[in-house]
């Protein structure tokens, strides 16, 4: 028995299947992040050095991961757009970007609550998170693009071309932020230099970035269901669907 | 049937644009201005102390050509645009990439070489000497084109858009920051002693990856832009 | 020889027109009629390749100009609702850069002449285009046309401010290419006095 895979491409039949998915990817991501955080803030060893403070990295290293691993997915789902002039690429790269943003806006924070019981200081330049800042401006800039443009073509299109032009800018930055940062020795606190790494670390760690990517996938899935609706409202598939038409297919 | 050369086509471009600004000289004398009185407002806020002024003076001052670059931007394609002329360049028979990179070259001819004209007067004013003076001034000349190359796909993702020159700007600093990196950081290494030929390296291969890449994505921007 | 096959476009969300399916044979002019808001200009903006259509081709010579692209925009002049002509320089510095940019014959000579042919006599050659009237920007913009060697011209409401002397030598202009194996598409809402036999019409209705 094969599963006609393109037959979920379109917006119509992709809606009721995203809805039938996504309570899984949900209890997953609960589960996994509880199970994670349990690890992280209470098995885990206390660090020597920093005490139990450090204990933000469980939620810091895998937002950041995140923030990376998504851009670069949108990224191709905007190239994929692109190349086959194909909407629901668009789609999925539209619904990516938010939560992407938000990631690396907890990578920010999370990064910030780190620095200051150990260096004394809410933010300091450090290269990570001075190419995580850079990182949320370009989220920030793709979505802001998309909001500025009426035309839904346009709109799809011009975006996507600013999500591939900043994948390429991404390791030029971090790259080019490292330089800096040697450059200008002494001038930051190097927050790179982690704790050694228990195992049970490392397991915690892994298990909080699968539990973001469950969450991910979720509101993924539920933000492409609202796209869609947004979207049907004008029969630009060929089809006249209501909206309560679509939202009823279970 | 008749085709121009791709050299006739570029030729024709750029002498528009060329033409275009001479009758309208003060846009090459507003560049200047801006870049003085902006590099003047530094030393107004943070005080006289040569020392002081010559530490920051790299980053001050690419930091102003930067925003000069980024507030002209407007410039490049928005005119063209609304009357049409924009629309006839896409019909040219020759790649629309090669035909961009002549539009950047006459708009940074405009606004960003005087800058680099400039920049030794500027660097004197921060105390800057010597080798240091001469690294800044190449470092701008390599870097200038290259953020107008950057700028112009933002530019043509922005066309025609309320609000554009906020949301360019946004776009568009990100793509900066390796740029000013290592310009400004050629500077500084000059400086402090180390030499300048690591970061002068990096930005020439800044310059060339925009050369080879961004007049491309700026043609599919414009091609989007004007659909 | 041009033709759509099965042309489908649409604006935003909003359907324009379908399955069109149209020849124009050399020595023709294919006249576009329709209401305002029909997609005349859309359907002109896809023959030049600046609009991508939903379904359907567009085939010069047989070949989909989508492969041919460079080689295509090399066989037609577009004059659109726009004029494509810069305010600040003067109609003989427009059409000698207009036509540099074509490949075509670019000195001032020529451009003068067709200035004249288009009605623009010699004190308007030196003014900045900016002081002109939007009549006169017109005839600047189609002056274009004048010194064009190529064989497909699109013109999207052309006769648009021009007055009933300007009309009269466009028309006679577009007779002489049509008679030298030329194609012309022409948006419209006027009719045009040509030989019928030369002429097609296409009505776009939603």
């Amino acid at each position: 028995m094969s599963i006609n895979w393109f037959k979920y491409s379109s917006p119509q039949a992709f809606h009721p299947l995203a809805g039938r998915v996504i309570p899984w990817f949900s209890v997953a991501a609960l589960v996994l992040i509880c199970v994670g955080l349990y690890i992280g803030f209470f098995v885990a060893p206390t660090d020597f050095q920093q005490g139990d403070a450090y204990r933000i990295i469980f939620v810091h290293v895998p937002a950041a991961w995140m923030s990376m691993f998504l851009y670069v997915i949108m990224a191709i789902w905007a190239a994929l757009g692109l190349g086959l002039n194909a909407r629901p690429s668009f789609m999925m790269a539209q619904a990516i970007a938010p939560t992407g943003a938000m990631f690396t806006f907890l990578a920010l924070l999370t990064g910030s609550m780190w620095g200051k019981p150990t260096w004394g200081a809410w933010w300091v330049w450090d290269a990570r998170l001075t190419s995580e800042l850079i990182l949320l401006f370009q989220y920030i800039g793709i979505i802001l693009l998309r909001a500025s443009i009426d035309d839904l073509r346009r709109a799809d299109r011009a975006s996507a071309v600013l999500a591939l032009v900043g994948v390429v800018n991404v390791p030029i930055i971090y790259f080019s932020v490292q330089w800096w940062n040697t450059l200008h020795q002494g001038a930051s606190i190097s927050m790179t230099a982690s704790p050694k790494m228990a195992m049970t670390m490392l397991t915690a760690m892994l298990i909080m970035t699968l539990g973001f990517w469950m969450y991910s996938i979720a509101v993924t899935l539920a933000r492409m269901r609202c796209v869609i609706l947004e979207r049907e409202r004008q029969p630009s598939w060929g089809k006249n669907t209501s909206i309560q038409e679509v939202a009823e297919a279970r | 049937m008749s085709q121009p050369s791709m050299s006739e086509a570029l030729r024709g471009i750029v002498q528009r644009d060329l033409q275009l600004a001479m009758r309208h000289r003060s846009d090459v004398a507003m560049s200047i201005f801006f870049v003085v009185i902006v590099a003047s407002l530094f030393p107004l806020g943070v005080g006289p102390e040569s020392a002081v002024l010559r530490m920051i003076a790299s980053g001050v001052l690419w930091v102003t050509a930067l925003l000069a670059c980024l507030l002209s931007l407007g410039r490049l394609f928005t005119a063209d645009f609304l009357d049409g002329v924009l629309e006839q360049m896409l019909l040219i028979p020759q790649p629309l990439s090669i035909l961009v990179v002549g539009k950047v070259f006459a708009h940074w001819v405009i606004s960003g070489l005087p800058v680099v004209l400039l920049s030794p007067l500027l660097g004197l004013q921060f105390g800057l000497s010597g080798e240091s003076l001469w690294v800044l001034t190449l470092s701008l000349l390599l870097g200038t084109p290259t953020l107008s190359m950057i700028g112009a796909i933002g530019a043509a993702l922005t066309l025609g858009l309320r609000g554009s020159g906020l949301l360019v700007a946004l776009l568009v600093l990100p793509l900066f920051i390796p740029v000013l990196i290592f310009g400004a950081g050629s500077v500084t290494s000059s400086l402090a002693g180390i030499g300048s030929e690591a970061n002068l390296s990096l930005l020439g291969a800044c310059f060339l990856f925009s050369l080879v890449f961004a007049p491309w994505a700026t043609a599919v921007a414009l091609r989007i832009a004007l659909e | 020889m041009f033709q759509t096959v099965a042309l489908s476009g649409s604006r935003g969300e909003r359907q324009l027109f379908s399955e069109i399916s149209v020849t124009v044979k050399p020595g023709t002019l294919l006249a576009v009629v329709g209401a305002n808001g029909s997609g005349k200009t859309s359907f002109l903006r896809m023959l030049c390749g600046l609009l991508s259509p939903d379904k359907g081709a567009i085939l010069w010579q047989g070949t989909d100009i989508r492969q041919l692209k460079e080689l295509y925009r090399a066989q037609l002049t577009y004059v659109g609702h726009l004029n494509g002509i810069k305010d600040e320089l003067t109609p003989v510095e427009n059409l000698t850069i207009s036509a540099c940019l074509d490949g075509d014959e670019s000195s001032g000579g020529a451009a003068r002449k067709a200035l004249e042919a288009v009605g623009l006599g010699g004190p308007v050659h030196r003014l900045p285009t900016r002081v002109l009237s939007q009549g006169q920007k017109r005839r600047v913009a189609l002056a274009r046309l004048w010194l064009s060697t190529r064989p497909l011209w699109l013109l999207d409401e052309p006769f648009n401010s021009l007055d009933s002397a300007a009309i009269s030598f466009l028309t006679q202009h577009l007779q002489s290419h049509l008679s030298r194996g030329g194609m012309v598409v022409v948006a419209t809402h006027q009719e045009i006095a040509l030989p019928p036999d030369s002429v097609q019409h296409l009505r776009l209705t939603r």
